[in-house]
């Protein structure tokens, strides 16, 4: 009945097979399951192509009955959150999807028509540009006349950088954050009860009969992603559909995304297709986009549901070098292990420094 | 001194989020974890070498706190009727898997012989579960700290080559303490000893804890948790040098033996309430990767491909 998981061997010394940090060719496969396992699906949601609509959000909600929650993910409380159009706030026990809403607007330092990105149709004179743009709001139109989706508009201006005829800058960025369905999920590494598991698609699920509440995934997370429902006791988080996968499904939010921001399949194929779009962005001069949970070699071994951002990732609230905590796990059970040996030693010398009565 | 690095968040949102254990329930968990523990080997090894009345206080203190702190995980679940779940499998990434199976023997060895010793049955069996509870007593001790360094949680998992030897070491500073209240002066010697050798490694291990790891250090000093540290740093500072002084007296002993005690608790407190801290707080996610990744580009720790 007890079974013994198939990291142990990480233990014994060197961890040559990447058990608890580094990259997995196969991360079913490792998880025990036959080399005939469908292949490893995810998310790559591509963020400059997204609305904001929230679609996902809400498609999410239906499909897997999730409660109503505020921005702090308190149970069936209404509440508006201050942060722009973002009333979700958070990844939680009740919202697995969840749109992030920055507005970014700074003042640049030398406001020349010389500098600025390719496009840039910025100036300093406050006089009519080539382009037409009076003051800010004809350029904010402007940009909003173009679409986002199109790959001209984007070569156009850079969304970093255009679209105002003063020295002010403001753009948006959304971004539909979800459970990365990490190679090395720190949330699966921990679970004392078996409750959270790799399925045979290589996500990350938790099965709701076995989970007993201990809460231990929830600060093992890296992104903050996994949470408690406090009146349920259990956690919840982001299954990408399991139920949906195994009937032949896409899941709920892929399939509810407008722009395709969110798209899904085997996981292989998404991060051709992103190479690919960054590379497209980067030729047209968007120079900040980058992807985020790509990199097989980052802390976590790269993610099952990976991003292509247009700023840092913290500005979406996603840690920039996230690390999955059991990589420093043998260290710490050496430290264990070292320090009650220390005890056993120091009560033993107590004892024989002793007198006895 | 990287007090004023700039960095951005989301909002100001935390990235991790909180643990969702409860206080107080997880701090008594930890000290009373490290107090039985450490009592425990003190109770096996004065068995052994014909201390009677310092055995039987350290086997009712290990008993005790044992069966008292099961209560306590129990509670702490969000379903403790399926406390049993812990038992379904063994999984070393886990250091609460590992540490169920460390408290299940603790307990039962420890909760037995201490039950035994107040019934006074079957010497024999006793002295076989002293030892059983003396064996898994250190781990139970340390794994405590392997539990809370092995999350997300900035300032915890920072300090985790320290933290088991902060707990064990914290855990024999409160042992010691009870066991020295409520043995006869005489045959307290042993307690007394451990009492001092943890009190002077917690002190020394702490201090580094809240100095030597840049701006995860903070949480320990400031709000709350520096409040408890502080306190806990008197308590147990006094309760060493009070044990040198007058431990070999009645009173002297049981002001001592408290204030170790109260140092314990409140060191765990302390260390609770500095992750809560951290987790809190962006920046104390944040920042500490930043400065990893820009290491890593300035070529001072191995590179990352692509
Ligand atoms: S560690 Fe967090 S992001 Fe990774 S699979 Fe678990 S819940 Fe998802
Ligand atoms: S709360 Fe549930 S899923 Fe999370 S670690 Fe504990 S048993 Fe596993």
């Amino acid at each position: 009945m007890t079974s013994v998981s198939s990291a142990s061997p990480a233990f014994t010394g060197k961890d040559p097979q990447n058990r608890l940090f580094g990259p997995l060719p196969d991360v079913t496969e490792e998880a025990g399951y036959e080399p005939d396992h469908p292949k490893r699906v995810g998310f790559f949601t591509d963020t400059s192509v997204c609305i904001g609509c929230k679609a996902c959000e809400v498609a999410c909600k239906e499909w897997n009955t999730l409660p109503m929650d505020d921005s702090h993910g308190t149970r069936d409380v209404i509440g508006l959150s201050g942060m722009s159009y973002d009333n979700t706030g958070q990844l939680g026990a009740n919202s697995w999807r969840h749109v992030a809403f920055v507005e970014q607007s700074r003042v640049v330092d030398l406001p020349m028509p010389a500098v600025g990105l390719p496009g840039a149709t910025r100036q300093d004179t406050g006089e009519p540009s080539p382009a037409g743009h009076a003051h800010q709001d004809d350029s904010l139109a402007e940009a909003q006349a173009h679409s986002v989706l199109n790959a001209e508009a984007l070569s156009e201006f850079d969304p970093q950088t255009a679209q105002t005829g003063s020295d002010k800058q403001i753009r948006w960025l959304m971004s539909s954050d979800v459970c990365k369905h990490c190679t090395h999920a720190a949330c699966l590494d921990v679970c004392p009860t078996g409750a959270l598991f790799r399925t045979e698609y290589g996500t990350v699920v938790v099965q709701g009969d076995i989970c007993n509440g201990c809460g231990y995934c929830v600060p093992a997370c890296p992104y903050g992603v996994i949470d408690q429902r406090k009146d349920d006791g259990r956690v919840f988080k982001c299954t990408m559909c399991y139920d949906r996968l195994t009937d032949g499904l896409m899941p709920a939010c892929a399939t509810a995304c407008p722009t395709q921001s969110i798209q899904f399949g085997d996981l292989d194929e998404l991060q051709a297709r992103a190479d690919a779009r960054l590379a497209t962005l980067q030729s047209q001069g968007v120079e900040t986009a980058r992807l985020y949970g790509r990199d097989e070699d980052d802390g976590v071994g790269g993610a099952g549901a990976f991003f292509l951002l247009l700023d840092e990732p913290e500005v979406y609230g996603l840690p920039p070098d996230p690390v999955v905590t059991t990589r420093d796990l043998p260290a710490m059970w050496r430290a264990a292990a070292t320090a009650a040996a220390m005890m056993v030693g120091v009560a033993l010398s107590a004892v024989l420094g002793s007198r006895k009565r | 001194m990287v007090d004023d690095v700039e960095f951005t968040s989301y909002y100001g949102r935390q990235i991790v989020k909180s643990p969702v254990w409860k206080t107080p329930d997880v701090p008594l968990y930890l000290f009373l974890g490290g107090a039985a523990g450490s009592s425990s080997i003190l109770g096996a090894i004065a068995d052994v070498t014909g201390r009677p009345a310092l055995t039987r206080v350290a086997r009712l203190t290990a008993g005790g706190g044992s069966i008292l702190s099961v209560v306590f995980l129990v509670h702490d679940l969000g379903r403790p009727e399926r406390f049993l779940h812990m038992l379904r499998v063994i999984k070393p990434t886990s250091p609460l898997s590992v540490g169920s199976y460390i408290l299940a023997p603790f307990s039962a060895a420890a909760g037995a012989t201490a039950a035994v010793e107040l019934l006074g049955w079957f010497p024999r069996l006793k002295r076989f579960g002293g030892a059983v509870a003396g064996i898994f007593g250190g781990p139970l001790a340390t794994y405590t700290g392997v539990l809370l360094a092995n999350t997300a949680v900035p300032s915890w998992h920072a300090v985790h080559k320290e933290l088991p030897f902060v707990f064990a070491s914290s855990g024999m500073a409160a042992g010691g303490g009870v066991t020295m209240a409520f043995t006869p002066v005489a045959e307290a010697g042993p307690s007394r000893k451990m009492a001092v050798t943890g009190a002077a490694i917690e002190l020394g291990l702490m201090h580094r804890v809240e100095h030597e790891h840049g701006i995860v250090s903070e949480p320990y000093r400031i709000g709350k948790a520096g409040k408890f540290l502080n306190a806990a740093r008197t308590c147990t500072a006094a309760g060493a040098g009070l044990t040198v002084l007058a431990g070999r007296t009645r009173l002297g002993a049981i002001a001592s033996g408290t204030l170790l005690a109260a140092g314990s608790l409140l060191t765990r407190f302390g260390v609770f309430e500095a992750g809560l801290a951290s987790a809190k707080d962006p920046k104390y996610t944040v920042i500490p990767q930043r400065e990893r990744l820009a290491a890593r580009q300035n070529g001072h720790a191995p590179s990352v491909t692509h």
